[in-house]
């Protein structure tokens, strides 16, 4: 008798645990594993995700592409689910068949993204990669301290600014914009245009106050220095806090660049992170994330509802004549390690 | 039968020291011989190299740049550290306990925090230039300088240098220094003679443990030093983390790890010789 108890006892349990794995989210105790930008998604947005979905999110940050890309090739592969590479890092990925296509059957609101943000160079059919934000690196500076605006990227190397000039410490940026102001493309990796601008950036050294990198918007904000090369986004962010800073995209032209949402071939949640991403083009969510970043959006619905005064604003949405003169990052392939030795010596020297 | 006793006492260390220390050392001196490992291994002596490039000697001016300005920063935390700690170690022992304690506390804190802070205090905006500016005085900047750095590295590393010394000068046996004085020394000689010589071992073992963590930093460098002074733990911290260049960071730590060990076996014969080492608490 006690024998026929005790095994109702254990069927019943089974069966109540059944159950309740039934009728709760089917969702529970799985993680989602997501590796993003610092300060690049608004705050509560995962929350948000985990109390409609179930799906714990653990989420990691880097400062820059290279970071995340030796992170990730490192071992670290296997740790994540969803990255949000730039342009150049996602053509390399997919080089090195470490992108998972996605499957946009789960990922319906990529309908939702505007079309000239869709196909470009580096993901031509967008197989492996559903657009976030977009953006351009320019110049903010003090218009109280400086009288005329920019129009080039010589500003950076204008000798009355010394001490008052913030570079990024990322190795493109910083590379690509010397490039562009001798006159070469962003891309060029020739022996010739990699000796001139190592030549100019030493030069530019002594004028430099620091090379920094997310701590540059407290700077800026706080008028720690004059002149900065930033992020557009970053320097939305920072104007909103500080009136007298201003953005230009130097005559030369500049990066134009597109962070894309990307799974990792390595993935053991594929499903849950297409539900991620699709989360991720939600208007509401989306609209969320651009308030808060303030990055320029490919959302169709989220840049129809902003105000005009935002959409004018060539900080964010540069016109056709800038968008003309900016150019993509490609991918180096071999010559990634000349560019990183290159870089390497110029915080050396 | 107490030996075998000692040395299973010792397992849970040797264990630990054989996966934590033993392993990753050999594996950073393995790849400092190696390139690129994705494609296969191959030994080669590119790394070293490219760092003793005398045409090209970018590499060996940083860690010309580490070293010095960890030389700076332990002469200056020799020169607070040690007259702190005889201060300290005249006190009755209560008043001695307190104050040691203040000493140790702000390593309660979290360094990176304390480092950060040091930021908000130096700015050219920061508190102690707005308090410059509010008396008519002029601004203070030194904010990414090396001279930022040597601040960091002394605020930092003092209670190292300090704390190894103090436990040796407590432990002076009283009798020595009264012997001195019946034998007509003055105060300054029992001091040049007698305490001095006695506490070299406590110097000797505060100035390794202020010297090794300055010249490695790479923390106090990038936030104080702004990049602009990078040292060698900058650089090592970039092959690593940015770059991907494991190699090449292996080298350089392979380097500076000698550099330590050879500085660390100076030091060490000078306290064997005293027979006093110092420790930290």
């Amino acid at each position: 008798m006690k024998k026929v108890l005790s095994l109702l006892l254990v069927f019943a349990t089974l069966l109540t645990l059944a159950l309740s794995g039934c009728t709760d989210a089917s969702n529970k105790n799985k993680t989602l594993y997501v590796y993003n930008w610092g300060d690049y998604i608004a705050e509560g947005v995962t929350d948000k995700f985990t109390e409609e979905t179930g799906i714990k999110v653990v989420y990691d940050t880097y400062e820059q592409n290279e970071d995340m890309y030796t992170k990730i090739t490192a071992g670290g592969s296997s740790s994540y689910d969803v990255i949000f590479p730039s342009d150049y890092i996602i053509e390399k990925l997919i080089r090195e068949n470490l992108l998972a296509e996605i499957d946009y059957k789960n990922v319906p609101n990529m309908s939702l993204i505007d079309a000239k943000y869709k196909n470009l160079a580096f993901d031509p059919d967008n197989k492996y990669s559903v657009p976030y934000m977009w953006g351009t690196v320019g110049i903010v500076y003090d218009t109280t301290r400086v009288s005329e605006e920019p129009t080039s990227w010589g500003v950076l190397w204008d000798e009355q600014y010394k001490g008052e000039i913030l570079m990024w410490d990322s190795v493109r940026d910083s590379i690509g914009l010397t490039l562009k102001y001798l006159g070469y493309s962003m891309n060029d990796h020739s022996d010739a245009a990699l000796a001139a601008a190592k030549a100019k950036l030493l030069e530019q050294k002594p004028l430099v106050l620091s090379y920094a990198g997310d701590q540059m918007k407290d700077m800026m904000i706080a008028g720690e220095a004059i002149i900065a090369v930033m992020y557009s986004g970053d320097a939305a962010f920072v104007m909103e806090r500080n009136e007298n800073l201003s953005y230009v995209i130097p005559d030369e032209g500049s990066n134009i660049w597109f962070d894309n949402m990307c799974i990792l071939k390595s993935s053991k949640n594929k499903d849950l992170a297409e539900q991620f991403i699709n989360f991720m083009c939600r208007t509401d969510i989306a609209a969320t994330n651009r308030d808060y970043i303030c990055y320029s959006t490919p959302q169709i619905e989220v840049y129809n509802a902003l105000d005009e005064e935002t959409k004018s604003d060539i900080t964010q949405y540069p016109d056709d004549s800038i968008y003309a003169r900016c150019e993509v990052y490609e991918d180096l392939g071999e010559y990634t390690q000349v560019y990183d030795d290159l870089w390497t010596q110029i915080l050396a020297s | 039968m107490r030996k075998r006793r000692t040395s299973l006492l010792a397992l849970p260390f040797t264990i630990y020291a054989l996966i934590f220390i033993a392993a990753p050392l050999l594996l950073i001196v393995v790849y400092s011989f190696c390139v690129s490992p994705q494609n296969g291994v191959t030994l080669t002596l590119e790394h070293y190299k490219k760092f003793f490039d005398f045409s090209n000697p970018v590499y060996l001016q940083v860690l010309w740049r580490s070293i010095y300005i960890a030389v700076i920063s332990t002469a200056i935390c020799l020169l607070l550290g040690y007259p702190m700690a005889y201060i300290l170690s005249k006190l009755r022992p209560g008043l001695r306990q307190v104050l040691s304690v203040l000493f140790v506390l702000p390593m309660w804190m979290n360094f990176l925090l304390r480092t950060y802070s040091w930021m908000s205090l130096l700015e050219k905006t920061g508190l102690i230039n707005s308090f410059l500016e509010a008396i008519n005085l002029p601004a203070f900047n030194i904010m990414y300088t090396q001279w930022a750095i040597v601040l960091g590295n002394v605020y930092n590393f003092l209670p190292f240098m300090i704390l190894p010394i103090y436990n040796v000068l407590i432990k002076i046996d009283q009798s020595v220094i009264e012997a001195a004085q019946d034998l007509g020394a003055d105060s300054m000689k029992v001091f040049g003679r007698v305490i001095l010589p006695l506490s070299l071992g406590g110097v000797a073992s505060g100035i390794s443990m202020t010297f090794m963590p300055a010249v490695t930093t790479f923390v106090i460098s990038k936030l104080l030093g702004g990049g602009q002074n990078a040292l060698i733990g900058d650089l090592i911290e970039k092959q690593f983390k940015t770059t991907g260049n494991w190699g090449f960071g292996s080298a350089m730590s392979v380097i500076i790890m000698v550099l330590i060990l050879l500085a660390m076996n100076f030091t060490s014969s000078y306290e064997k010789d005293r027979e006093e080492g110092g420790q930290l608490l």
